[in-house]
């Protein structure tokens, strides 16, 4: 891939990944977040967090699929990193709107409330990602430690789509749809590493 | 604020009754407007594009009961806001599909441990006692909450009128239900239809119990549960049951759709009570809905505020117990 076209590309990754949080702020500003804003900032950040993250776990099915398609591990850590970024504004939308920075109330409910249990953990799962993303991190841990670690991003997906079923009442179905995706992405990997040893077993006996 | 220009103002800034009645005035010469012609019809489209279907303003009287002191929720966010399940589960879903609910012809059946067998016609109804404005809080068992300029008389007057045997302990409420109309509550496998809520018959007396014709000063918006619905303003909201056909006076405590979904989370009495969490979120504290994000959170009275005219139907219960 040219240089050129890549840093196109990497700018409009940038400015679609933060559109979410210039819409909010925008509309945060101008008080124009429908009836319940909390609810609406909960809401938006918690959804382009999970979907942020099934779109880093698309990335090694896809480039199996081609080695054309080598060039999308280029933006995996911009993806990740932005989901993280979304889970932490989640988070402080918690901590601020829905607890109003009270420990007391924040202590009662990691214990007791299962759905917010859960998304602490997704949240938790996902700091030593974004603290080893960097190239230097890589290196210190090297490839197979990191690969290791990172593997913690299933587990966090899992427990976010988890904390999502758990939050919605009775009857609502929104979370299906991630929950499809995610669980394509998940077998996709056993189904393409197959097909993969199939390729290589084939070339070997050619 | 848009206060000093009244013409102007969007459905979404309302919150004081003034205005209201300026910007009802305004809309109804609108309406006369369109009659006559596609372009005036165009026009107000355009004006006012969220407006509910056609409301018929209503004679009322002041009321002792009102609540004071809180700004009223916005006519827009209490019509495109709700829960209705039987017109979606989406908040927005009820304004945009309660269209479909006929609210006339209408009647309420009146049966069980009663005298006689009645039925009352909306018209008779809503001449039945003169109509009150009430403001009251509402709360959600969701921890959200509004301010609600009801329209109607205490239910009392009502149940006077339906001469109920010394054997009715309860009331049960029955909502209306048509698979045909409300098939969104028909795809929804959890809930067994019609809604069915119910009281304690000293609840059901207890003058705050409003038996609610109309919000805002004209008849009820389909999707706030037209024609006619209880409003319980101690209770979380799902007590206060929409669009109804049905009262039926019993001797013991009736199935109630919420209570019969999860009982663990949901109970009989569900009494506004912020020392009592729900199993999933804390009651301790509520979102104001309609204002800005970082006003929004408050703390949730026991009772929602109505203790000195209720807790005394409590008296000697253990409200952890009976949730």
């Amino acid at each position: 891939m040219k240089r050129s076209t890549l840093i196109t590309l990497k700018t409009l990754a940038w400015i679609a990944c933060l559109s979410v949080a210039a819409r909010l702020a925008w509309g945060m500003v101008t008080n124009n977040l429908g009836p319940d804003p909390s609810a609406a900032i909960a809401f938006a950040t918690g959804k382009t967090t999970i979907w942020l993250l099934a779109i880093t776990l698309a990335i090694t099915p896809l480039r199996r699929l081609s080695p054309r398609l080598n060039w999308l591990i280029k933006f995996r850590r911009l993806f990740g990193l932005f989901a993280f970024f979304y889970a932490t504004l989640h988070m402080l939308t918690y901590v601020a709107l829905y607890s109003g920075f009270s420990l007391a109330a924040m202590e009662s409910d990691i214990a007791r409330r299962r759905f917010i249990t859960m998304g602490v953990a997704a949240y938790l799962l996902l700091v030593p990602l974004a603290l080893t993303s960097t190239t230097w991190a890589i290196r210190k841990l090297g490839g197979k430690n990191w690969n290791r670690l990172h593997k913690l991003v299933y587990a966090a997906a899992i427990c976010g789509v988890i904390h999502y079923w758990w939050q919605v009442k009775t009857g609502v179905i929104t979370p299906l749809t991630i929950t499809l995706v995610l669980a394509v992405l998940f077998l996709a990997r056993p189904v393409t590493a197959w097909l993969q040893r199939r390729k290589a077993r084939a070339a070997v006996a050619a | 604020m848009l206060i000093g220009k009244p013409p102007d103002i969007p459905s979404s800034e309302i919150t004081s009754r003034e205005e209201y009645f300026r910007y009802l005035s305004r809309r109804r010469f609108l309406k006369g407007a369109a009659a006559t012609g596609a372009a005036a019809l165009a026009a107000s489209r355009f004006i006012a594009p969220r407006t509910v279907q056609a409301g018929t303003k209503l004679q009322t009287v002041p009321s002792p009961l009102t609540t004071t002191g809180e700004q009223l929720t916005s006519f827009d966010d209490i019509t495109h806001y709700n829960n209705f399940y039987e017109f979606g589960v989406d908040k927005g879903d009820p304004a945009k599909n309660a269209d479909a609910l006929p609210t006339r012809p209408w009647t309420v059946k009146v049966e069980g441990k009663v005298a006689k067998p009645l039925t009352f016609d909306i018209e008779d109804l809503l001449k039945l006692h003169p109509l009150e404005d009430r403001v009251y809080r509402h709360r959600c068992v969701e921890a959200w909450s509004m301010v609600i300029p009801w329209v109607g008389y205490s239910l009392s007057e009502f149940i006077k009128q339906c001469n109920p045997l010394p054997s009715a302990k309860y009331v049960q409420f029955l909502s209306y239900y048509n698979s045909k109309i409300e098939k969104w509550g028909y795809e929804d496998p959890g809930i067994y239809w019609p809604y069915s809520e119910g009281l304690r018959m000293d609840e059901a007396m207890n003058p705050l119990t409003l038996f609610t014709f109309g919000l805002y000063g004209e008849t009820l918006p389909n999707q706030d549960g037209a024609p006619v619905r209880v409003v319980l303003p101690w209770k979380y909201g799902y007590k206060s049951a929409k669009s109804i056909v049905t009262v039926r006076f019993i001797d013991k405590q009736p199935p109630t759709t919420w209570n019969d979904q999860a009982p663990s989370e949901y109970g009989f009495y569900s009494n506004v009570n912020p020392n009592v969490d729900h199993p999933r979120w804390s009651q301790k504290t509520e979102r104001r809905i309609g204002l800005p994000f970082y006003a929004q959170r408050r703390t949730t009275l026991m009772f929602n505020g109505y203790t000195d005219q209720v807790a005394s139907l409590y008296n000697g219960m253990d409200l952890k117990k009976n949730f």
